[in-house]
């Protein structure tokens, strides 16, 4: 591969490896972070293609792993997988919705090495649940959660919020310590792909955040010692960016369905990274030399007013995915900065959201499934 | 929480304790996380086996490093430890 590495970064080993398994999923999240396009990525690495890759990651230092999707139960080889992973050493994580698992699943992936599964719920209420899924599942992830912990895994619980369920904060914590969880997410959503087309029906006013946030913090002071919490933040009503993926190409692979590598889950949407694929060049040839890998890598990147910022070794200039959804152009700083001159188009979103909560004839929620990704594709592409 | 000196210790079931070559390093991983630790902390965990308690492993690792008056550092370690859910009594 052509070097784009410039040797004057210093690169750091990838820790974590997120692998999207598949693109398909019986649920319809309308937050979901895969691509709106998905469904016309239909081909799938094959078993060996990914245990190649695990191989590869390991050897270069990555250790904590995470089995994603889509649901990546609708792969036939996961406990094969699984196994494979824990004979390099990895610590495996199952991101599931518990669709399609049962009691022996549990115990044959225990056996073949799972360190641990984080089962997501919607909400506190079936019916909750079952709308915003898209699917009958409320009932099932419940009993999913009981036999994760009733076969010793550490039990993570994760729950998107936004403002449909922003509301039952306080019975999701009830929620949580009812099922026995070790570990809660409550993951604000974060609005790209799906979300990003359901923003104005899904993003909260900051009331609700506030409201919900001395709620969860209040539990988690109760809580400690029994359940650690995680509270991803609702970074619409930050002063700062997050420091995204800890920085560029420095800590996080993640190879898509397709075997595509990306720098973060969402990249692939961002223009002239020529992300490379595992079919093509080796793990360690893609972290190091490949033109997506190194695109942000240290700051010879940045324009002002990261460039000459006192912050910019904390935050690395935000999120270019969100750049990218929000001013058009990924070099810029992350909008959510206050420092940012796109910084008015946040309060914008924010006030396009209150407005639609108002309006008499609220839009529907535009669920994620493969005719509305066919149906998105061609807005964005029509021919 | 505080330490039993009493009691046994034990590494918690829902932790992994596990050398990583290519930091050179012990690790403790655990879902969405991962702490390094030095070799004194290591050489610590690595004792809590579940039969032995503080005045075990204090006198197992003077033994080992030739050394002695660890009790205390030993000992605010499994306190920091035990409140993070490494360890269990």
């Amino acid at each position: 591969m052509a070097g784009y590495n410039n040797k004057l970064t210093h690169i750091t080993p990838p820790r974590w490896l997120l692998a999207e398994l598949t693109y398909a999923c019986p649920l319809q999240c309308p937050y979901c972070s895969n691509p709106l396009d998905y469904a016309n990525y239909k081909t799938e690495l094959s078993t060996e293609d990914w245990k190649r890759v695990l191989s590869q990651a390991r050897k270069m230092g990555a250790v904590q792993l995470g089995f994603s999707g889509g649901e990546p139960l609708t792969r036939a080889d996961l406990p094969e997988l699984v196994k494979h992973a824990r004979e390099l050493g990895y610590y495996s994580n199952l991101i599931t919705s518990g669709y399609g698992m049962d009691e022996a699943k549990i115990v044959q992936l225990k056996t073949a090495g799972l360190d641990h599964i984080q089962v997501s719920i919607q909400a506190s209420t079936q019916e909750l649940n079952d709308h915003i899924a898209g699917t009958a599942s409320f009932e099932h992830k419940k009993q999913v959660a009981h036999l994760v912990k009733k076969h010793g895994y550490p039990m993570v619980l994760c729950v998107v919020i936004h403002r449909e369920n922003i509301h039952q904060m306080s019975d999701i914590l009830a929620m949580a310590e009812e099922l026995g969880a070790d570990y809660l997410e409550l993951a604000n959503t974060q609005y790209y792909g799906w979300a990003h087309a359901n923003r104005d029906l899904l993003l909260p006013s900051k009331e609700q955040f506030e409201q919900a946030e001395a709620i969860a913090q209040a539990f988690k002071e109760k809580v400690a010692g029994k359940m650690k919490i995680y509270y991803v933040v609702p970074d619409f009503y930050e002063d700062r960016p997050k420091a995204c993926m800890n920085g560029w190409g420095t800590t996080f692979l993640t190879i898509a369905p397709d075997g595509v590598a990306l720098p973060c889950h969402s990249a692939r949407q961002l223009p002239g990274l020529d992300c490379p694929n595992v079919n093509d060049y080796s793990i360690h040839d893609i972290w190091h030399e490949s033109k997506a890998f190194n695109f942000f890598r240290g700051d010879d990147w940045m324009k002002e007013p990261c460039r000459s910022c006192d912050e910019k070794a904390k935050d690395f200039g935000g999120c270019h995915c969100q750049a990218y959804l929000l001013t058009g152009d990924m070099y810029n700083a992350d909008p959510v900065c206050s420092k940012s001159p796109d910084h008015g188009v946040i309060q914008q979103a924010i006030d396009a959201a209150k407005a639609a909560t108002l309006a008499a004839d609220e839009k529907p929620l535009i669920f994620r499934n493969s005719k509305n990704s066919k149906l998105m594709e061609h807005a964005h592409n029509p021919d | 929480m505080t330490l039993d000196p009493e009691r046994p210790i034990k590494f918690s079931a829902t932790h992994r304790l596990q050398w990583e070559e290519a930091q050179q390093k012990t690790v403790i991983l655990y879902p969405e996380g991962m702490v390094e630790l030095n070799q004194s902390s290591a050489e610590i965990l690595k004792c809590c086996d579940g039969l032995r308690n503080l005045a075990d492993i204090v006198s197992e690792l003077e033994l080992k490093f030739a050394t002695s008056g660890l009790h205390n550092d030993i000992s605010a370690f499994l306190e920091v430890a035990l409140n993070n859910g490494w360890i269990q009594q």
